[in-house]
């Protein structure tokens, strides 16, 4: 036994167990990446020549400017926040039916697919693609932001109440109905108290994402931060922009902070 | 027990009084807030525009039928630089991310004081931006092209991919690492042996799912000069030719589906 096992030396088991799996993944990964280096068409001359360039531009962004574009920026945030609050609020109440609809556990067949379909709509473009066409259909202004952030909004929140739905305690659900209640009382005893305080948390989280999002939405012109962060990168008064980067970072620092406070405090 | 006394009944509720009631006050607060911000955002708009919006939607619906699918030929190219740009800048992401992710665990940080915040730090401020802005910052740096947009999705994503890394490190069972430490193992040799094999599926299923997240951020990149899709996007848009628009559009949607279909399977192999 000693004599067989004194020889050999103890490696850890791979990753991937399936060794042809593990070297046709390692080969198809070198291939793709020759490939996509080879065609990444990288201008080095561009990027050298930009390197002293681009120390004098971040250079430029120190110190931060708070001051001379104060009131625009302002104006930006203040409506930034609108549209996160409004749109927010909206995108929940509008995806609270799409995600009950969503729940296979809840919904007959035809409406789980049409809920579903309209979950996957909403998630596969981007708030910013829907931004562009809110904008030729509504007109500048944070309307139309308003309206591209709600709409993001439905697809990631009635995704994920659907799944909590699905995934809740059957046991709790069925003991309500056995009381004889209604729908409405049976969504409001024994599926709500099971799901709210995720969604809260959820809720919150979106609140932060669409309020990234909102710095984003202006620069196709739905209003918002994004507005005055573009305009103040076509002036070259990039100390501003960086002025406004730090106000973005506090705030979602200051949002998530609370949110994780309220959270502690739900659950 | 909440219960009410009513004509000498004793009624269940749901909740005690008190919590009612400050349950309907968080309520008003909330209301009176959105109204307020929907009246601000109101004023800002012109409903002239607004009510006149489903003609324009079918005004554009009409432009944008049917697609022109000859335009394909000319969309392979930026959709494999979109493809490109989601997967270098994932694979860049996740190669500054590790660092920084056992720098900003608790349980493997040099030093709580001064290393741990400078890597919160680093995860806020790169997941505070988004992509879209980090192309507008690299775009007037580096000029415009793939290589802005590999970037500004690297760097967006560090933050993302470092907060999951840490959390799952901060999670692991110590008790693992004891028994690697118990043998006289180096520090190195307990990160290797005690740590990464606790957190890599987890560090698999991140890069998955953030890769998945990448590819559809990085189809609007070309908006900001970044490269890809997003430029033909934008150029089509400017000259205002919808059909090439909905056959973009139809790319994109065919893309993100796809990439989601490979995610879901890689994630399903992995868990």
């Amino acid at each position: 036994m000693t004599a067989a096992v004194a020889g050999r030396r103890w490696r850890r088991p791979p990753f991937i167990k399936s060794a042809r799996l593990r070297w046709t993944l390692f080969f198809g990964a070198a291939l793709y990446l020759a490939l996509a280096l080879g065609t990444l068409d990288i201008d080095w001359n561009r990027v050298v020549e930009g390197i002293p360039r681009g120390r004098r531009f971040v250079m430029s962004f120190f110190p931060p400017d708070f001051l001379s574009r104060w009131a625009e920026i302002l104006d930006g945030i203040y409506e930034s926040l609108w549209m996160t609050v409004t749109s927010t609020v909206v995108g929940i109440a509008l995806s609270i039916p799409v995600g009950l609809g969503a729940a296979r556990n809840l919904a007959p067949r035809w409406v789980y697919l049409a809920c579903r379909a309209v979950v996957a709509l909403s998630r596969t473009f981007p708030e910013i693609i829907l931004a562009i066409f809110f904008v030729k259909l509504f007109g500048f202004g944070p309307f139309a932001g308003f309206l591209a952030l709600s709409v993001g909004t439905v697809g990631f929140y009635g995704k994920l109440l659907a799944e909590d739905i699905e995934d809740m305690d059957p046991g709790q659900a069925e003991a309500v109905r056995a009381t004889g209640a209604s729908w409405f009382q049976w969504l409001n005893y024994a599926v709500q108290p099971q799901v709210l305080p995720r969604m809260i948390g959820l809720g919150l989280y979106r609140f932060d994402i669409n309020f990234r999002e909102s710095a984003v939405v202006g620069i196709v012109g739905g209003g918002g931060i994004g507005a005055t962060l573009l305009t103040a990168f076509d002036r070259y008064e990039f100390d501003s922009a960086a002025a406004i980067l730090f106000i973005i970072i506090a705030i979602v620092m200051a949002v998530e902070y609370t949110s994780g406070f309220v959270r502690r405090w739900v659950q | 027990m909440a219960v009410k006394q009513r004509e000498g009944m004793t009624t269940w509720q749901r909740r005690e009084r008190g919590v009612q009631l400050a349950i309907w006050a968080a309520w008003l607060a909330g209301t009176a807030i959105f109204v307020y911000c929907w009246r601000l955002i109101s004023d800002k708009t012109m409903w002239m525009f607004v009510w006149d919006a489903p003609e324009q939607a079918v005004d554009l619906a009409e432009r944008m039928v049917p697609p022109k699918w000859s335009y394909m030929s000319s969309l392979w190219l930026p959709l494999w630089d979109t493809l490109n740009i989601a997967t270098l800048g994932t694979l860049m992401a996740l190669i500054i991310a590790v660092p920084v992710a056992f720098c900003a665990a608790r349980n493997t940080t040099p030093s709580v004081v001064f290393v741990r915040p400078v890597a919160l730090f680093v995860i806020v401020a790169s997941r505070s931006i988004n992509s879209l802005i980090w192309a507008l910052m690299l775009v007037t740096i580096i000029g415009p092209g793939v290589f802005a947009g590999v970037l500004a999705i690297g760097l967006r994503s560090v933050g993302f991919c470092a907060k999951l890394l840490y959390e799952a490190i901060e999670e692991i069972d110590p008790n693992q690492v004891e028994a690697v430490t118990a043998t006289g193992a180096s520090g190195g040799q307990v990160l290797t042996y005690g740590i990464v094999p606790q957190v890599l599926p987890a560090f698999a299923g991140i890069s998955v799912f953030r890769w998945d997240i990448n590819i559809r951020e990085s189809t609007v990149l070309g908006l900001v000069g970044a490269g890809g899709i997003g430029l033909q996007l934008d150029a089509s848009i400017s000259n205002l030719a919808w059909t090439q628009v909905s056959l973009i559009l139809l790319a994109i949607l065919a893309t993100v589906i796809l990439s989601e279909w490979v995610s879901a399977k890689a994630r399903h192999a992995i868990i």
